[in-house]
């Protein structure tokens, strides 16, 4: 039967249809059910709890579970009623609608986050601009601006893309009938649930991990889901082998749950208080949360974004990847090598010294896998580097690639102990977070999003070609105007704080060092702006495409540009 | 047992196995009959085959 029909179920064959609609009528009560359950918890957080806050959460929670509860009610009754006059088609094929609400999602959730990062990055060069309202402060904000792109951005453009990669690469549509719905929406609501507890004075104080305990056991819920999910589609596949993207995803999702599990491990002070306590204490809570933080940006935004450009960028240049061969090796060594790299976010502190060296030394062995990775992705494009001058959304895709190069080769120099006693502490390493997020990370994401759009939507292209190349000259530009600024800016802050005078007293107090940084502090905001622009050009090409508008400029886009059924053969 | 001791022979055992995992890695990746393998298997999920597609009726 493996060979046969790649589509669930076989139209005519009752046992089939029995078994189906069983295990439909099945998921159908579990759907309701948990609605009802999460209904009832929101509904005691915000009548029980005497945080405001809280309460509020405790609202979004109960409103939309109600919301999703009716919603799946209706589905259901109105299908029954039409298995009843016969009308009713089994859905077939790709499982393709939890996807879209994704595109759209990182779009929207994208600008909100660069905005942020924007308002922080003008408030760092003129102070008053946080108009001294508690809601508008820095340390409020940075974590909304972290977590917006980071996880609402990034992984709204993770679960959908993974969500597409794993139906296409084995065959097989998606596992579950409301599960993958749930996995989408219920991230959007743990997304506003973490996000508005940031300006309402929420959050646990782990940095890339500030959501607390109520959030982070609903996040728990939906990732699990999201495990079974993408299990359960590799399960049923037609093709015998797992696509490598695959194994990267896999990856990604396994790492994030469990390091999300041991990073949060906390008690809370009651169930209608938002108040935790933390298992760990001292240096073993410290080495946690970085065994966390390092491994979030070696799994999330590393790992996933890689299963992205071993699926897109051979799809959109229609030839294979490089060296199989080298993926797998790629795939092994950078997960077994990641993991051990984060003590490297904890030199000359109380962590002892040979897990500082573990660290340092495994980051340095990190090169390997990264730049053999890199190596891969971009010489898939050998014969066919023309690509990368006519077509931007390549363009997009392969300069990701190279700026994963450039970050993962400044990461392992950061992390030796000698060059980390300069850049520690200091703006050089926002410099390199930023070259990773906006150079690898949101530059394979845009490309993904050009390629998703037409290919979800039916479009025989994107809207606007030139937009696209807008878009790409742009962001590079400011991305290169930030790394740049914080580049000098890093330097010149480590320089100033160790300079000594020749009686041994510090050359300079901490608030020159800070007026120091001013100018480069105000570039950054420059770049940030042109980024930001970019991503507005994005949000519109986006709403044009999928309005169905005319492409103005189609014979200016590649084939494959166009939804797979509007292809025009090759010639032979 | 001393936590030196707990520290030397555990960090020499994790070295072992890591060069064995590695070796393991590398002989899976490049085992000579196994990369046409690799290759037929990327080209099929990858649809990278127009007239394959339209013979099992893929997009």
């Amino acid at each position: 039967m493996r060979a046969q029909g790649w589509q669930l179920g076989h139209p005519g064959d009752t046992a089939m249809a029995d078994t189906r609609e069983g295990l439909e009528a099945f998921s159908d009560v579990l759907a309701v059910l948990a609605a009802g359950v999460f209904t009832l918890v929101g509904a005691i957080w915000f009548f029980g709890s005497s945080d405001p806050a809280m309460s509020f959460h405790g609202l979004l929670m109960m409103v939309a579970s109600a919301i999703a509860g009716i919603y799946v009610l209706n589905v259901t009754f109105r299908e029954k009623a039409a298995i009843a006059i016969g009308s009713y088609e089994p859905p077939e094929g790709y499982f393709d609608g939890p996807i879209k609400v994704t595109v759209v999602a990182a779009v929207i959730w994208g600008i909100a986050g660069f905005l942020v990062g924007v308002i922080l990055a003008l408030q760092l060069a003129y102070p008053a601009l946080n108009f001294d309202l508690p809601w508008l402060s820095f340390g409020r904000l940075r974590p909304l601006h972290t977590s917006a792109v980071i996880f609402a951005f990034g992984g709204n453009v993770l679960i959908g893309t993974s969500f597409y990669v794993v139906q296409r690469t084995c065959h097989a549509r998606l596992a579950g009938r409301w599960s993958p719905w749930f996995v989408v929406w219920g991230y959007q609501l743990f997304i506003a649930i973490a996000g508005t507890g940031y300006l309402l004075g929420i959050t646990q104080a782990k940095e890339y991990a500030e959501p607390e305990w109520y959030a982070d056991l609903f996040l728990t819920i939906i990732w699990v889901t999201y495990l079974l999910v993408f299990l359960g589609t590799i399960w049923r596949r037609k093709e015998p082998h797992i696509y490598v993207a695959n194994w990267f995803y896999l990856a990604f999702i396994v790492t994030i749950a469990m390091l999300h599990l041991v990073n949060n491990a906390a008690i809370p002070v009651s169930f209608t208080s938002p108040a935790s306590y933390i298992l760990w204490s001292g240096v073993q809570d410290a080495m946690t949360q970085w065994w966390y933080g390092h491994n979030a940006v070696g799994f999330f935004l590393t790992a996933g974004f890689l299963g992205i450009m071993y699926y897109f960028i051979p799809k959109r240049v229609e030839r294979p990847v490089y060296s199989y061969r080298l993926s797998i090796v790629h795939f092994w060594t950078l997960i077994f090598l990641y993991i051990w790299a984060g003590p490297h976010h904890l030199h000359y502190t109380a962590l002892p010294d040979w897990a500082q060296t573990l660290g340092m030394t495994f980051s340095i062995m990190l090169w390997m896998p990264s730049w053999g990775g890199m190596i891969n992705g971009l010489m898939t494009l050998s014969g066919a580097w023309d690509k990368l001058r006519t077509d931007a959304v390549v363009r997009l895709l392969v300069v990701s690639v190279a700026f994963y190069g450039m970050s993962t080769f400044e990461g392992p120099l950061m992390s030796i102990k000698a060059v980390n006693s300069l850049s520690h502490y200091t703006d050089w390493t926002i410099g390199h977070v930023h070259s990773g997020a906006l150079g690898w990370v949101a530059m394979v994401s845009f490309g993904a999003i050009y390629c998703l759009v037409p290919w979800l939507w039916k479009r025989p292209g994107l809207y606007s070609m030139r937009l696209v190349e807008w878009h790409f000259w742009i962001s590079t530009l400011g991305i290169l105007l930030y790394i740049t600024a914080m580049w000098v800016s890093g330097i010149t802050q480590g320089l100033m704080w160790r300079a000594y005078d020749s009686l041994g007293f510090l050359q300079y107090s901490f608030i020159e060092t800070v007026e120091a940084m001013h100018p480069y502090y105000v570039i950054r905001a420059i770049g940030g702006i042109l980024f930001l622009i970019g991503g507005f050009i994005m949000a519109y090409n986006v709403w044009r495409t999928i309005r169905g508008d005319v492409p103005v400029d189609l014979a200016e886009q590649p084939r494959v540009a166009a939804a797979p059924g509007l292809r025009l053969q090759p010639a032979e | 047992m001393t936590y030196d001791s707990v520290a030397t022979i555990s960090q020499v055992v994790s070295l072992l196995m890591f060069v064995v995992l590695f070796a393991g890695v590398l002989a899976y990746a490049l085992w000579p009959s196994n990369g046409p393998r690799f290759e037929a298997a990327q080209r099929s999920a990858l649809d990278l085959d127009d007239s394959q597609n339209a013979k099992r009726g893929r997009p």
